[in-house]
């Protein structure tokens, strides 16, 4: 029995050091931000390549959640003559839920992936510590710029997904489902509130940071040569999707929960 | 001005271990103004975790660690950049950053370490590449087009690019051809004498360590086991020394089978 506890209070306490160096780590890094020398060139690059080249493989899953929104609602909704309400659950869908967290997540594979393998390979081939031994702060130049561009990109590219989403829905909706497109669209806006939009934005800028955090934490971490930087890779984007989920239930809780 | 040489670098009693094993077992060296300090050593006794530690990009769990009288150990992050300025250092595997040009990383201290503009800064890389014996044409390319042998230069050429007082060499030859280890040998002498700098090398290599040497140290299981001008080592009954010089298997050293 005692044995039992010591290894539930062994694994608990492996998880508060976890967190906390985690937290550490994000802190050391937003701290570097507050006194000069600044990258601005080094944000505006992972901007461009968090969110420009995230757009293709963001849009693409958003448009198809739409339609596949706008579809299994229809399906559902018709046994009850509730068809009027698919424009509004898709428009509230997206915006709340799926297009924060689709986007999440593919840039979780796409970007917190690429981070963790740059950054490991950096870590693994000593190029961090020429960093260092070159008078420049490895979370300065490294970490602090991604996890910048993870906050401020992924909002703009909800945005974005939130719009094709829509489309989706639209384009499903009034090809497929007859309905009238005029309709469908003042059906779209009617229930609409700003809240609904700025939440996913809200919960976009805390993936978009836990995506770089986790990126960055874990191939700043890596050791071992290419298994080392695999296998950060991997705990990158795992611990991402499963931060978005959790995160995104708690800020739901936040923002809609009375 | 007292003519007994200075004492640049003093290493005091320097523990560090990782997990149960322990890597530093109370170091003690010196390494005076100007003078060429080579640290040779088997596989795994822990030559590398030493010169970090003496760099600072690991903190020793316990022990002094001087550097121009100052104690290093334990300092703030302002001034262990402060100290930074002082250090250039030469990775094993070069540690190019494969993403900047080769122009680019040797003027890298200069411009984000120094913030010195960038067109000052390239003139001098292509001095410093010059010096390593590589033409203007190469500083366009990238690291990954370079063979071996051309990335240590250009590695070189970046640890010295800010003429740093004090210079740190992580097995400069391993993996190289010996011609072109004779090269980097050479080069090293040439460029640290130019310099008048204080350099600290690791190296299993003893053609190296010969070259490049003004006085050698042998660090065994944690601890500095012999130290002397580099001509007694021919001369020492150092059992260690001996067996590690003439490369025997037999003798008081035991290969670790498991690394550090």
């Amino acid at each position: 029995m005692t044995d039992f506890l010591a290894s539930v209070g062994a694994a608990f306490l492996g998880f508060l050091a976890a967190a906390g160096r985690l937290v550490l780590f994000a802190g050391q890094a937003l701290a570097a931000g507050l006194t000069p020398p600044y990258y601005p060139r080094l944000i505006l690059r992972q901007i461009v390549y968090v969110g420009y080249f995230s757009l293709p493989v963001v849009g693409l899953t958003a448009l198809f959640t739409g339609m596949v929104l706008a579809l299994q609602s229809y399906t559902g909704f018709a046994r009850f003559n509730a068809e009027g309400a698919i424009a509004t659950v898709v428009v509230l869908s997206v915006t709340r839920e799926l297009g924060p967290v689709i986007a999440g997540l593919m840039v979780a594979g796409r970007v917190g992936a690429a981070m963790a393998a740059e950054i490991g390979t950096m870590r693994v081939t000593d190029q961090i510590d020429a960093l260092t031994t070159l008078s420049t702060d490895p979370l300065r130049y490294l970490v602090l710029p991604r996890l910048l561009a993870g906050l401020v990109t992924l909002p703009v590219l909800v945005l974005v997904a939130d719009i094709i989403g829509v489309f989706g829905g639209f384009l499903v909706g009034t090809y497929k489902l007859n309905f009238n497109p005029v309709t469908y669209l003042t059906q779209t806006e009617q229930y609409l509130e700003t809240i609904d939009v700025v939440s996913g934005l809200v919960k976009a800028a805390v993936f978009g940071f836990l995506v770089a955090l986790m990126g960055c934490y874990h191939g700043y971490h890596s050791r071992g040569g290419a298994e080392g930087v695999g296998q950060a890779t991997t705990y990158a984007v795992v611990s991402a999707s499963i931060l978005i989920l959790l995160f995104n239930y708690f800020l739901t809780q936040a923002f809609f929960a009375q | 001005m007292s003519t007994a040489p200075v004492r640049k670098i003093a290493v005091r009693g320097v523990e560090k271990s990782f997990g149960r094993k322990r890597v530093l077992d109370g170091v003690e060296i010196d390494c005076a103004a100007g003078e060429s300090l080579v640290i040779i050593g088997g596989s795994g006794t822990g030559k590398s975790v030493l010169i970090k530690c003496i760099l600072g990009l690991m903190r020793p769990d316990s022990g002094s660690i001087r550097i121009d009288g100052e104690e290093t150990v334990g300092i703030g992050r302002a001034a262990r950049a402060r100290l930074m300025l002082k250090f250039g250092m030469l990775f094993q595997g070069s540690a190019l950053f494969d993403s900047l040009s080769v122009w680019e990383n040797v003027a890298f201290g200069l411009i984000q370490g120094r913030g010195m503009p960038r067109q000052q800064a390239r003139e001098i890389a292509l001095q410093k590449l010059a010096a390593v014996g590589l033409g203007p044409e190469v500083g366009s390319l990238s690291p990954a087009e370079l063979s071996g042998g051309m990335q240590k230069r250009v590695a070189l050429a970046r640890a010295i690019a800010a003429e740093p007082e004090i210079l740190f060499f992580d097995e400069p030859t391993t993996g190289l051809d010996p011609i072109m280890a004779d090269v980097i040998n050479r080069l090293i002498v040439d460029l640290v004498q130019g310099l008048g700098a204080t350099t600290i090398s690791i190296t299993h290599d003893m053609v190296s360590a010969r070259k490049i040497a003004d006085r050698i140290a042998m660090l065994h299981k944690g601890r500095i086991v012999w130290q002397g001008p580099t001509a007694e080592i021919d001369r020492t009954d150092n059992p260690f020394v001996d067996q590690f010089v003439h490369g025997r298997a037999e003798g008081p050293i035991e290969m670790e089978v498991r690394a550090a």
